[in-house]
């Protein structure tokens, strides 16, 4: 395959989606233009705010700094479809009791990005949360609430398990 | 007045049946935030929707000699691109002056640039695209001949009489200035005991909205008719001024703002972009989106903060104040932003300097120069930052000289808290302060003398930390003083329409307007305390200016205390509606009755009368059941602006405790303290988030955040690699605490709170810094963000 | 914010890649992680006819110890080399550097080979190579060969590879029992770039250092050894090392600091890693 027009086939939220992309066009892009999933967001497009976060074959990446066109074959996981399938419906939970988000825009990120830190188990620290979370972005909060949320669902999950 | 803990129940003379007024109740709109399903203008695409690109200015000053666009027009996906010139014919252009700023002026600025580019960024021609990405490609072969011109660029020599003049037409560089004087200020010098003078350095920053400045405008020849989705903070207010300069009536225009990402004053003013966004859309009769890339926001949202302060204190052995005087130079980039000008910033400044001390011998003077960067304007506690810092660093290096501490000193001259009404050493009118509880409360939550001990004993093992203070006030709930008696179509007061709907469930429609504060939520718990139903009773309504009541939209802190006030008015009026229709039909009299809980109740005994759901129905479905003469009305509308006050001035204090370390320059900054008094306390968890996120909005400005340009008028660092926003690694827990003093100009007593975290920050966190190396000898730091490079400089490290 | 157009090819094999490089109509780029080349291209600070990804190519990625040596596919994501516990083991200075790149995002989708191929003077992994003496195995029109790291860093974002280059392998040498590392950097921001950092490595010899590389990162074009320090070091002097450093380092400034910052704060960390050097491992 090689050329500006490339044919992917790939997976998103479980859904099996064929599309002609331009070679140029970025995840996020493929994601938000072309799908019309919105729930990535778009805020510096050179990988620094985090907004982007998405999931590609369980891993967690900057949709900005990934190409559409990389993803054919690719299990590809938004905030729409993390969010259907209920795997973190507790973290969402604790962000609305904490009241971890303010315009809502760095959240999706944000949810994903804690996830993968809380998918590993334990209770970190709230250093080790806030280094997890230190490539996401937030103007609003100030992260203290982000930082409580993460740390209250990691204690809950923790005990859970016991 | 009271004292209350983090986030408690506040039940005052508000506490009716089910309130909601004081409880921490979550936001209604979080879920579809949190799942993805918000709607941001950036998401919105229309049927025929193209999008638009700017080429912009490479040059801070240049004549445009020509425009060549052929080779775009040609360009694959290209449906147009129009010059200054030719966009000129469908909006005209503006001038970013008010009145009550005497003598402020700027020249008209145009939504393309035509014949001149004043800063680098500045638009002079667009591309309209089937992509983003296509409008691109296009630009890179619109050729622009520019002439570059000598750039203003240094705010010290603007009005230099060898500087060229950016405006010919206005005389000179000088935007407005303004002098002030009180009390007898030299008198004050003579008596000082000791005098402070130095000069405090503010850093050009701006806001970085995560979500960039976004637009899409839809021009329907057919309905004759502009709609316009914007990330804004003022939709009536936009929608005058599209009106105005295209040349529509304000009917024609429906203004649409649903989720924003993140706004904090950078999105309540206009872009010339945006403006060209709108007329493109007029001139080819079809959709046209613009959403700001982030290397474009750095250089075209509006900037802050550049001002340089020289400024002195006097004060006698006994730490009293004598006097104080300041000397502010700002530059604002080449044109007044329009309509909230950019005068405002450096007036507050004027203002606030002083804030709430006694002394009343003060001189100020402020300039407003023109220059050819970007545009400066209001941004999130506008001008308080800087006039913060200033007299906050001022008593505490004049604290240091006497040798007092630097509580007792605020102690010795803060206005006493039972001698209010008075007024600020500006003449600024304080309708009620609590700085004295507020600071023993501080003192008490921090264990201040737990953690001078601390301090002390670490010092001994040559670790420098540093505890540093700031009192402020912060400028709420503005009435028409802020900017309508200037002449600017703002609206201060605000509007809220409350009706009931079919199944007792309400809709409140309101001039205010979200983005991420929690507009919504406050509203909703306003309404339907005054009302009497549960929260999910209620659906709020905001963000089409074809659907609210006319009102300022959200800024200066002005949602809750104003929106929530005419909220709760309407809630009540409503009640009073409904109670009269239930008095008819249930044959008692209104007055015995109230609304609880969403059904109709004898007011003593709380026994249940008649359901809400059933009053609708007998109201909507079967009028004709009702007596004779009985017209119900369903729906109440109500409209409050502050009268008895200019401003509900807020007040409290912070303080930072944090850790220098003196090889590497670098801050760790280890707690923040903020105890503040917004008046009643809608939803405490709310307020404390508003003050924790804009206390780190001021620690980005202490520490790392500035535009940084060169001497020919060049950003540097106009991308988030390089202009450091803070980020959660670096930043601490903020403890917040409250004084509660309500305001007696509104029913509700709520005063702002948006604003209070980033006002007090910048300044105390320069304390700490100041206090931690002053063992060292270090010269004091007073040149904001405060870098290892300056905190080694200091040290003689470097 | 949009990259320019380009095609797009993604590389069957390392010989497929190669050739695709001989691209006739102009610049071809290998996209390897793209943590640092998305972005370039989305600034249009770069603009390549064609694009050619890696990331299909079996083989390119793992981690292997052999004949003495750590051998790392030029593939292998930073989040694998950070949880590979025979990084941990056999090249601690890469475990050391590892949670300083960026954050979690990037790590999961960067690559050591597209660190050191894209050479930029502030990141840390060309100054870890540096350090440790590693070697870069390249796969080009002509077949492969091996570069030092001392020769491979020619400029900036320049490297000894030429234009239909791949790198396919990182060396380094396995650490033994007297085998030093120390590693810090100072950055404005946790993830950030570092204004200045330092890999050092080093051979106790008895009470003493010997072998003492110390590789700068963010003071030059360039990763930048500290020739004067390293001898002064091993000739048992802390201090002397650090006077050495004015010598060694001219960094200009930038916009987080002056050169004269980076040359006091190559100081602070030179005693940092001494002390990491002079300590025994665990």
């Amino acid at each position: 395959m090689s050329g500006h027009d490339c044919d992917i086939t790939l997976t998103v939220n479980g859904e099996r989606v064929t599309e002609r992309v331009d070679a140029r066009q970025t995840l996020v892009d493929f994601l938000r233009d072309d799908l019309i999933l919105t729930g990535s967001h778009v805020g510096c497009e050179h990988g620094v705010c985090g907004a982007c976060t998405v999931r590609v074959d369980g891993v967690l990446v900057r949709g900005c700094l990934m190409l559409a066109a990389q993803c054919d074959g690719a299990h590809v996981e938004t905030i729409e479809g993390v969010s259907d399938l209920g795997e973190i419906a507790d973290l969402q939970a604790a962000f609305e009791k904490r009241n971890a988000l303010q315009c809502g825009f760095c959240t999706p990120g944000m949810l994903l990005t804690a996830q993968e830190l809380l998918a590993r188990g334990g209770v970190p620290s709230r250093e080790t949360i806030r280094e997890q979370i230190s490539g996401n972005y937030c103007r609003c909060t100030g992260y203290q609430a982000i930082v409580d949320a993460i740390e209250s669902v990691a204690q809950t999950r923790a005990g859970a398990k016991r | 007045m009271k004292i209350v803990e983090d986030s408690p129940p506040i039940l005052t003379a508000l506490d009716r049946p089910n309130s909601y007024i004081g409880r921490s109740v979550p936001r209604p709109n979080l879920a579809r935030l949190m799942q993805g399903r918000a709607q941001y203008v950036s998401d919105v695409v229309l049927p025929r929707m193209a999008h638009v690109a700017f080429v912009r200015s490479p040059h801070a000053h240049a004549a445009i000699d020509s425009i060549d666009v052929s080779a775009a027009k040609q360009a694959p996906g290209v449906i147009a691109v129009v010059t200054g010139a030719e966009l000129a014919k469908v909006i005209t252009p503006w001038v970013g002056v008010l009145t009550h700023l005497k003598g402020l002026k700027s020249a008209p600025q145009n939504a393309l640039a035509i014949d001149r580019a004043c800063w680098a960024g500045e638009a002079v021609c667009a591309v309209v695209a089937r992509s983003r990405a296509e409008a691109e490609d296009a630009c890179e072969r619109v050729l622009v001949d520019y002439r570059e011109l000598p750039a203003v660029t240094d705010p010290e020599t603007a009005l230099d009489p060898g500087t060229p003049v950016i405006h010919p037409s206005i005389g000179d560089n000088l935007c407005f200035e303004r002098v002030h004087s009180a009390g007898d200020p030299d008198k004050g010098f003579a008596e000082a005991d000791a005098v402070v003078e130095t000069t405090f350095l503010f850093g050009r920053h701006t806001g970085v909205t995560n979500e960039p400045r976004a637009i899409v405008a839809d021009w329907n020849p057919g309905d004759a008719r502009l709609t316009v989705y914007q990330g804004t903070q003022a939709p009536h207010m936009m929608q005058n001024l599209f009106a105005k300069h295209l040349g529509l009536e304000e009917q024609q225009i429906r203004v649409v703002t649903k989720d924003v990402g993140g706004s904090f004053g950078i999105k309540v003013h206009t872009y010339a972009d945006e403006m060209a966004t709108v007329a493109l859309a007029k001139l080819l009769k079809r959709p046209v989106k613009f959403v700001a890339d982030r290397i474009e926001s750095f250089v075209t949202d509006i900037h802050a903060r550049d001002h340089r302060v020289t400024a002195k204190i006097g004060v006698k052995n006994d730490g009293t104040i004598t006097a104080w005087e300041i000397d502010d130079l700002t530059g604002i980039g080449p044109y007044s932003v329009y309509p909230r000008t950019s005068g405002i910033e450096a007036n507050q400044v004027v203002n606030l300097t002083g804030g709430p001390y006694t002394c009343g011998n003060y001189r100020a003077r402020a300039r407003v120069v023109f220059q050819n960067k970007n545009v400066m304007c209001q941004y999130r506690a506008v001008g308080h930052p800087i006039a913060t810092a200033v007299t906050e660093g001022l008593i505490e290096l004049a604290a240091a000289k006497i040798g007092m501490d630097p509580l007792a000193i605020r102690r010795r001259n803060l206005i006493a808290d039972d001698a209010h009404p008075s007024q600020g050493p500006s003449g600024i009118k304080f309708e009620a302060l609590s700085n004295h509880a507020a600071l023993a409360h501080l003192d008490s939550m921090m264990n201040y003398a737990g953690l001078r001990a601390e301090q002390a004993q670490l010092r001994k093992q040559g670790i420098y930390r540093g505890i540093g203070f700031a009192s402020f006030v912060e400028v709420t709930n503005p009435s028409a003083a802020f900017y309508g008696v200037g002449g600017a179509r703002i609206s201060a007061q605000d509007g809220a329409t409350v009706r009931l709907d079919s199944t007792g469930a309400i809709y409140c429609h309101t001039g205010v307007s979200e983005q991420g504060q929690g507009a919504e939520a406050v509203i909703a718990q306003c309404v339907a305390t005054s009302f009497g139903v549960s929260m999910d009773r209620v659906r709020i309504v905001m963000g089409d200016t074809d659907n609210t009541p006319y009102g300022g939209g959200t800024w200066a802190s002005r949602a809750a205390g104003i929106g929530g006030e005419a909220a709760w008015q309407a809630g009540k009026a409503l009640r009073q509606n409904v109670l009269a229709v239930a008095g008819s039909i249930l044959q008692a009299k209104p007055e015995t009755m109230d609304i609880r809980n969403g059904v109709v109740v004898d007011h003593d005994s709380g026994k249940e009368r008649i359901g809400l759901d059933e009053v609708a129905r007998i109201c909507y479905f079967r009028p004709d059941t009702l007596p004779a003469g009985v017209q119900a009305e369903l729906i109440a509308t109500r409209h409050y602006v502050p009268r008895a006050w200019a401003f509900a001035f807020t007040n409290g204090i912070q303080a930072s405790y944090l850790e220098v370390n003196t090889d590497s320059g670098f801050v760790k900054l280890l707690k923040h303290w903020c105890v503040e008094d917004c008046g009643t306390v809608i939803n405490p968890q709310l307020v404390d988030e508003q003050v924790r996120g804009g206390v780190v909005q001021g620690i980005g400005a202490a520490l790392f955040e500035q535009c940084l340009y060169d001497e020919r008028g060049q950003m540097l660092n106009g991308n988030m690699a390089d202009y450091l926003v803070p980020m959660a690694v670096e930043m601490p827990d903020i403890e917040v605490g409250h004084v509660v003093t309500p305001t007696a100009d509104s029913e509700l007593g709520a005063k702002g709170a948006g604003e209070a975290g980033t006002a007090g920050a910048p300044g105390c966190v320069m304390n700490a810094i100041n206090d931690a190396l002053r063992p060292m000898g270090a010269a004091p730091l007073t040149d904001m963000p405060f870098t290892p490079d300056k905190i080694l400089r200091a040290l003689g490290k470097v | 914010m949009k990259p320019a157009p380009f095609a797009y090819a993604k590389a069957k094999s390392l010989d497929h890649a190669i050739a695709l490089l001989a691209h006739p109509d102009g610049e071809a780029r290998l996209l390897a992680g793209g943590q640092s080349l998305m972005a370039t291209l989305n600034m249009r600070l770069s603009a390549p006819k064609l694009l050619i990804d890696l990331n299909g190519i079996a083989g390119l990625a793992g981690i292997a110890v052999k004949n003495g040596a750590v051998e790392i596919g030029a593939m292998t994501r930073h989040a694998e080399a950070e949880r590979s516990p025979d990084i941990a083991r056999h090249a601690p200075l890469i475990a050391l550097a590892m949670p300083h790149i960026g954050h979690s995002a990037i790590r999961n989708r960067g690559t050591l080979g597209g660190s050191i191929a894209f050479a930029d003077p502030a990141a840390e992994l060309p100054a870890c190579l540096l350090a440790l003496g590693g070697e870069v195995d390249i796969a080009g029109p002509n077949g492969t060969r091996t570069v030092k790291a001392d020769d491979f860093f020619k400029g900036l974002f320049e490297t000894a590879l030429g234009a239909a280059d791949v790198l396919t392998t990182i060396r380094l040498p396995a650490a033994t029992n007297d085998t030093r590392v120390g590693f810090a950097e100072y950055a404005r921001r946790h993830g950030d770039y570092a204004m200045v950092g330092l890999a050092a490595s080093a051979r106790a010899a008895g009470q003493r250092l010997a072998g003492v590389r110390l590789a700068y990162f963010g003071v030059g074009n360039v990763p930048v050894r500290a020739k004067a320090a390293e001898a002064a070091l091993a000739d048992g002097s802390i201090d002397d090392a650090v006077m050495a450093l004015a010598t060694d380092l001219a960094p200009s400034g930038d916009v987080q600091a002056t050169g004269a910052t980076k040359v006091h704060l190559a100081g602070v960390l030179l005693r940092r890693a001494a002390k990491q050097l002079t300590e025994t491992r665990p």
